[in-house]
């Protein structure tokens, strides 16, 4: 079967063509980072609640052994990456802070990479029932590797209530310098389609895309022969055309099914699912061959890196030495970027380890952007290429201005943050710093509205209380008056005695002398 | 290895406000190179006097608002509109006038709104309108352009610099000796003294369409106009809306009466039209920003040179459409706003 022409029912606006920088790091095949002498392995690598350590220092652990548990629906469990010990569980600097310290497990290894025996043998998919399957996924540490990182399971569980069409593997890397996921569909296509079968079954599904960009025929091909080996006709390979960033999870929705995602909505709103295909083959590895989320492909590129590469390391190894295995740094390099140069992350250390988020360690030559901002002379190109058809030129004056109002009427809540207005403004103006801090503040404005109206909850529902209260007392006493009023002597005389046969046996000894 | 902590988007822009006014101002190069040709070398005086008091005046300003002066005249934005402000000049044109265009222009219609980004009226404009107001003998002298007339004293170089920096004219010659009417003066007062268009266009300078030189000045700055486009310095919307509002008004009237009308060929070349549609319309900062909204702001302001040309007291209505626009920019704006994505169709409004 060969790829599927480009017959794009939606069309992505705005968007940029950017200079893809991947032919780098696509020369050589995936190579296979060995085992380091320390492993990192923050206990938040997904987005929601840190996960619950359940191993203690000293602790011997195997690979793949659990050593930290989900907390609550909204996490993934975290696993150990090889065999050894359990040296400290401390602050270290992670990616996801931007090189600022975060609770970690440290793991000292013993270089035997000893895997821990599993718990129940592997079964077929199709006979676990639908409940214990996601169960599963959500015990094999997995979320999703688009850079996301949200749990899988709780995604699927989500959208198992829902009426879904279809499913969309996510191919798409539209940010430039990152090639992990192309460089896995063309070494590892098998575990991604059949990863998306166990997906579509866990979905109830029978439809499937596999959007990939146009940019990777050979992916594109790969993908294609392992469905003609699979001879699944529910699934279709999908090419999308090169423009960042079609790979965000509603516009991708919008270019492979012409349907936009209502706004502070989710792709399950028109009916579909998305997920990365580094996720759909973590899935396969863990169902069926049962190893947890414990390595991940990850592109190290740019001018600052010696011999560009796709590298398969495990979770928890420092990048310092993922760069020392691509070669090092050059004597140009400059910046650490924890993903793609659009939206990743500016890391202040080489310390930080390698999380189930990083797609992509960018070291580059030069300090960005130049700090020459100008005024706005509203040229209007930011809003030419937002895909999302925002007006930046008019947010950013309402940001400057903190105008909450108006900052939503124009729609900063649908902002997906992917720097398109800030790369072309002629003005350098950081619009994309700014956009997220006027969210932030929107943020932090409707939290302290929640508060203050929780407050008030509990002030009225005190204030209902206390009147009942009184009133109840009120009428007992008004009671206890007339009962009193209509009563004859004999009756009082009785209703004495009651009360001293009902009073406690202490009053009636201090009553004694009397 | 320690690194330095940036923010997001890492890629360096590859454009700025001063390479776009650098190209704004290299595309104005063929436009000069024709106004020059027919009308002489008082533009290029006008242009200096106007370089020169734009540049002072921004100096001056960023001076006083407490800002690096350098800064803001590497933008390049004062002499974009030094350049506009000598492109709207006769070209002989005493100094003290291009002078007061010029220092209205900046002082007053760019910093004292806030200066760069912030002003509401485009300056050159509203430069252009102080000194047509207040100096309208000098405004409204036009010479005429170079078609080989023998009849005709063309001024030398000598005599052009003397008459910019004095503002008199050789001994033997008067004003009126020189002093040509515009294509556009000819055709307004043709009209109101009952001519026909044929009796009109037996004036020599009246020329194909909007002139002889003016129409050639026209094309020329197109050309200029044309590389905007391809470098995406300015978009089509604004240029065409233009040259729409007015070629449909003009073209209606004409077809509805060819000899009370001139025919839209002649408003599209004569005056500053094309100067007006890919140069001055298109400023950014006192334009519409959403494509509906270009549309709607160049449409008006076509539609207004054509009333102001048609029914106005003035020859050409250029800069008083422009001004007028800019007044409903802010309304077009946010009434223009395009659906976001995700939203409802009429959830934007």
């Amino acid at each position: 079967m060969r790829p599927a022409p480009t017959f794009d029912l939606g069309k992505l606006n705005g968007g940029l063509r950017l200079p893809g920088e991947k032919a780098n790091s696509t020369a050589m095949g995936i190579q296979v980072v060995p085992v380091p002498a320390q492993l990192v392995l923050p206990l938040t690598q997904h987005s929601g609640n840190a996960a619950q350590p359940v191993v203690g220092i000293g602790e011997k652990v195997l690979k793949g052994q659990l050593i930290a548990d989900a907390d609550g629906a909204l996490s993934a469990p975290v696993h150990a990456s090889s065999s050894g010990k359990v040296v400290a569980i401390e602050q270290w600097p992670v990616s996801r802070r931007h090189g600022d310290p975060a609770p970690c497990i440290i793991i000292e290894c013993d270089g035997r990479d000893e895997a821990i025996g599993l718990a129940e043998p592997v079964i077929p998919y199709e006979s676990l029932p639908l409940e214990s399957l996601l169960q599963k996924i959500l015990q094999g540490g997995i979320v999703g590797l688009g850079g996301a990182v949200f749990p899988t399971a709780q995604k699927l569980m989500q959208a198992n209530t829902l009426p879904l069409e279809s499913l969309l593997l996510n191919g798409v890397e539209c940010e430039p310098y990152i090639s992990c996921d192309d460089m896995l569909m063309r070494e590892q296509a098998a575990d991604v389609v059949k990863g998306a079968q166990i997906l579509m079954y866990a979905l109830g599904i029978q439809k499937c895309y596999i959007a990939i960009e146009s940019d990777k025929p050979e992916a594109l091909q790969k993908m294609a022969d392992a469905l003609t080996a699979l001879n699944d006709s529910r699934m279709v390979v999908k090419m999308v055309p090169t423009i960042y960033p079609s790979g965000g999870e509603d516009q991708l929705v919008q270019l492979v099914t012409n349907k936009e995602v209502p706004s502070g909505g989710l792709p399950t709103d028109v009916g579909c699912l998305v997920q990365n295909v580094g996720t759909a083959a973590a899935v396969y590895r863990w169902i069926c061959e049962g190893e947890p989320l414990i390595s991940r492909v990850t592109t190290v590129t740019g001018d600052g890196i010696v011999s560009p590469m796709n590298v398969l390391a495990r979770l928890g190894t420092p990048v310092a030495e993922i760069v020392a295995f691509a070669g090092g740094y050059t004597d140009r390099a400059k910046q650490l970027i924890i993903g793609g140069p659009m939206m990743g992350k500016s890391v202040t250390t080489d310390r930080v380890p390698l999380v189930k988020a990083t797609n992509c360690i960018l070291v580059m030559s030069h300090l960005a952007p130049p700090l020459d901002e100008r005024p706005c002379i509203r040229c209007g190109e930011c809003a030419v290429v937002c895909p999302v058809v925002l007006q930046p030129q008019e947010l950013y004056w309402f940001a400057c201005a903190d105008d909450e109002v108006k900052l939503r009427e124009h729609g900063l809540i649908d902002c997906i943050e992917c720097g398109c207005c800030d790369l072309v403004c002629p003005s350098h103006i950081p619009l994309m710093a700014s956009f997220r801090q006027a969210k932030a503040r929107i943020r932090e404005l409707a939290d302290e509205k929640a508060r203050a109206e929780r407050a008030r909850l509990r002030f009225e529902a005190r204030t209902l209380r206390r009147e009942i209260e009184e009133q109840k007392r009120e009428d007992e006493l008004a009671q206890q008056k007339r009962a009193a009023i209509t009563a004859g002597p004999k009756e009082i005389q009785e209703m004495v005695e009651r009360a001293r046969r009902g009073k406690p046996p202490l009053e009636r000894t201090e009553k004694g002398p009397d | 290895m320690e690194f330095e902590r940036r923010e997001a988007p890492y890629v360096r822009p590859p454009t700025s406000v001063g390479g776009m006014m650098r190209e704004v101002l290299f595309a104005l190069i063929p436009a000069a190179l024709a106004y020059v040709w027919f009308f002489g070398a008082g533009f290029i005086l006008n242009l200096l006097v106007a370089a020169l008091f734009c540049a002072a005046g921004e100096a001056f300003m960023t001076h006083l608002r407490g800002r690096p002066p350098e800064e803001a005249l590497s933008d390049f934005t004062a002499m974009v509109t030094a350049a506009l402000i000598a492109f709207s000049m006769p070209a002989l044109c005493p100094w003290w006038v291009t002078a007061t265009a010029s220092l209205f222009a900046i002082v007053v219609a760019k910093h004292l709104y806030g200066g760069m980004g912030y002003n509401i009226f485009n300056p050159a404009m509203a430069g252009y309108v102080v000194a047509l107001v207040s100096f309208p003998m000098y405004m409204n002298f036009w010479t005429a352009p170079r078609i080989g007339d023998i009849d005709y004293h063309y001024l030398d170089f000598y005599e052009t610099a003397r008459y910019t920096l004095t503002g008199s004219l050789p001994e033997y010659l008067s004003f009126d000796a020189i002093s040509r009417a515009t294509p556009l003066d000819t055709v307004k007062t043709g009209l109101k003294s009952m001519l026909t268009f044929d009796e009109m266009y037996s004036n020599p300078l009246m020329g194909d369409f909007g002139g002889r030189g003016w129409e050639w000045i026209g094309n020329f700055t197109a050309i200029g106009g044309a590389w905007l486009l391809l470098r995406k310095i300015i978009r089509w919307h604004i240029p065409v809306a233009v040259l729409a509002g007015l070629l449909v008004p003009s073209g209606f009237m004409y077809f509805l009466d060819t000899g009370a009308h001139a025919s839209p060929g002649f408003y599209l070349f004569s005056g500053g039209t094309i100067l007006c549609a890919f140069f001055i319309a298109t400023d950014p900062v006192t334009a519409a920003t959403s494509p509906r909204g270009r549309l709607v702001y160049g449409f008006g302001i076509g539609f207004l040179i054509y009333a102001i040309r048609r029914w106005g007291s003035y020859a050409d209505g250029v800069a008083f459409a422009v001004l007028l626009m800019n007044m409903a920019r802010p309304a077009i704006d946010y009434l223009t706003r395009p659906r976001i994505v995700g939203h409802a169709k009429n959830e934007a409004r």
